[in-house]
């Protein structure tokens, strides 16, 4: 017959104060293999469509003929399957969060395509 | 890892060979049933970590016995075969008539992808 | 004899992190049947496997359920991997099991927390996901995500675990046994929480058998059944025995978890000790051809996974046979003759996942 067990637990926690961060005030520390958000290099880029075909959810779109790479957050689950499958590496995984939104968010990215143009 | 023993019947064989198990001592695992050339129904049986398969392969339109009065657990697994795959299990100890699953779409989903 | 009178059960409840509807027929304040509906969460991701090549699928069948998350990885890639004859390095077989067995932990932190909660204990559930928590950075620290890894592949894993942070998880897990033993007291000897759960819903080891009951259910009526014996990945190489109970009823159930909680963390300092140097991962080319039945022990249970491949980068079809489909006929059994203030707390002994059920 036991009771009032918690007694202890409770007057150790009364004493360390709160173990939660008071979040849009201090924010946790991500750690370095934390998958946040998927970021591209555009320069890199060669637009193989690699990683729109192998996107598991289909959140990633690459066109050729405008030289853009397009990613819609929302979609991306972040697997990192699609910085894998770059040949070129192009594309890494930040450790930072995207930030909360109310719709969908498609990125895009164009590559600059002066400089090719310079040496053709 | 483990023996992957599977053996082939044939549909009218169905409970005897359950039965059969069941007094060796054999607990129903799962049923599982694969939709191509057919439906293709596994029953999967266990008994210290020895793992036997009854097969055989059937059409819509047969009807299939249920084992439920062997083993009366199994009305899950053939609710859920007869509503998903539409394969034709009758005297189920209890019945749900094709309205296990609440969902708005009609059931079965027998096409395969791609297919019409 | 009274009035029978039917009581929609769900789909939404406080009880249930998850929907599922149950249809209780009372005489009077007592269960005499309870009829299951589901389908409030199917997602046909069994179908998906038509549409996503083999690879891809890794990342769809780790999202079959948020809490077991990284065994149904596991169960799918073993499958695979044994459809197509890979030998996966030894080094991924014991990171396998540590994350496998942190799982377990966390699994059973969070059903602790669940529990206390549903008999009114507040600080309790929230002593419990205190300690959760640390797992969850841990996860976060390897392999990048809190609850779903990605890290499972077919061939191996993709990432490796350093000496220091295995030393670090070692430590943690020193704490914690702490910690989990402070807590643990309060769920065995507390005379509160024993009434609620000392013989309510009994389940005789007769019944757990007859009705299939897998996981802590049946380990709690005294069946000796584990998966985890039969060696996959690194558990052949370690010593451990599966966590038995006679009594059948919440209590031992909740024992039967908190003991297996203590041996996963013996289980993951065992790996930690012997974890040998090397690859992590075989490349793997080809496309796979056969079948096979994969069975694994998950926090909730044994899982089986069938998968058939055709020798197309698309597999035929992949089954999942989820811990708390078996265990659904037998929760519908220890349900009948108990108390309606009782139902809350027999549901969720048997640890329900419905998303995993329904898939």
């Amino acid at each position: 017959m036991s009771i009032l067990s918690m007694t202890k637990t409770l007057f150790k926690n009364l004493q360390h104060g709160p173990y939660t961060v008071l979040y849009p005030i201090k924010k946790k520390e991500s750690f370095e293999r934390t998958r946040g958000r998927i970021a591209i290099s555009i320069d890199d880029c060669i637009f193989c469509s690699m990683c729109q075909r192998r996107c598991p959810t289909g959140a990633i779109k690459v066109d050729k003929a405008n030289s853009s790479w397009s990613i819609e957050r929302l979609q991306c689950i972040q697997c990192n399957y699609c910085s894998e499958v770059c040949p070129k590496k192009c594309l890494t995984m930040e450790n930072q969060y995207t930030s909360p939104s109310f719709g969908n968010v498609r990125d895009e990215f164009i590559k600059c395509m002066n400089t090719q143009s310079l040496s053709e | 890892m483990g023996q992957q023993t599977i053996k082939m019947i044939s549909s009218n064989e169905l409970l005897a060979e359950t039965l059969h198990l069941k007094n060796e001592g054999y607990r129903l695992v799962a049923i599982t049933c694969t939709n191509k050339d057919g439906m293709e129904l596994s029953y999967s049986f266990d008994k210290d970590y020895d793992f036997i398969n009854l097969r055989f392969v059937t059409d819509t339109e047969e009807e299939i016995m249920s084992i439920s009065i062997i083993y009366p657990f199994s009305f899950l697994y053939e609710n859920e075969i007869k509503e998903l795959f539409g394969v034709n299990i009758k005297d189920i100890s209890i019945d749900f008539n094709n309205s296990l699953y609440k969902i708005p779409v009609k059931t079965p989903f027998k096409t395969k992808e791609g297919e019409k | 004899m009274g009035k029978r009178t039917v009581i929609p059960f769900g789909p939404q409840h406080p009880v249930l992190p998850e929907p599922i509807h149950l249809d209780l027929v009372l005489e009077d304040e007592v269960v005499v049947e309870a009829i299951p509906r589901i389908g409030y969460i199917h997602r046909g991701l069994e179908k998906l496997v038509e549409k996503k090549d083999y690879q891809q699928y890794t990342y769809v069948a780790e999202r079959i359920c948020g809490i077991c998350s990284f065994m149904h990885g596991m169960g799918y890639c073993m499958a695979i991997e044994s459809i197509m004859e890979v030998k996966i390095p030894e080094r991924a077989e014991f990171l396998r099991t540590i994350w496998a067995e942190l799982s377990r932990l966390h699994s059973h932190l969070l059903w602790l927390g669940l529990l206390a909660d549903a008999f009114g204990f507040e600080s309790l559930f929230m002593q419990s996901w205190k300690l959760r928590e640390q797992v969850l950075d841990i996860f976060e620290e390897t392999t990048g995500g809190r609850v779903i890894f990605s890290v499972c592949d077919i061939g191996g894993v993709r990432k490796d675990i350093s000496a220091d942070t295995l030393k670090k998880i070692a430590g943690i897990m020193d704490s914690m046994e702490k910690e989990l033993k402070e807590i643990s007291e309060v769920f065995i000897n507390d005379s509160s929480v024993k009434s609620r759960t000392k013989g309510v819903g009994v389940l005789s080891k007769q019944a757990a058998f007859d009705l299939g009951a897998v996981g802590p259910m049946a380990r709690a009526s005294g069946i000796e059944m584990d998966m985890r014996t039969q060696g996959y990945a690194a558990y052949g190489k370690l010593n451990f025995k599966p966590v038995v109970e006679k009594k059948g009823d919440c209590y031992a159930r909740t024992s039967v978890r908190i003991n297996e909680m203590f041996q996963s963390m013996d289980l993951i300092k065992q790996c930690i000790a012997i974890i040998p140097e090397g690859d992590i991962k075989v490349k793997v080319t080809g496309n796979p051809n056969g079948e096979y039945f994969t069975r694994v022990e998950q926090p909730r249970g044994e899982v089986v996974y069938y998968a058939k491949a055709n020798g197309s980068k698309y597999l035929d079809r992949l089954r999942v046979r989820t811990p708390t489909f078996a265990n659904v006929p037998a929760l519908l059994e220890t349900l009948k003759g108990c108390a309606l203030a009782d139902v809350p707390i027999l549901i969720l002994t048997i640890d329900p996942c419905i998303s995993c059920t329904e898939r």
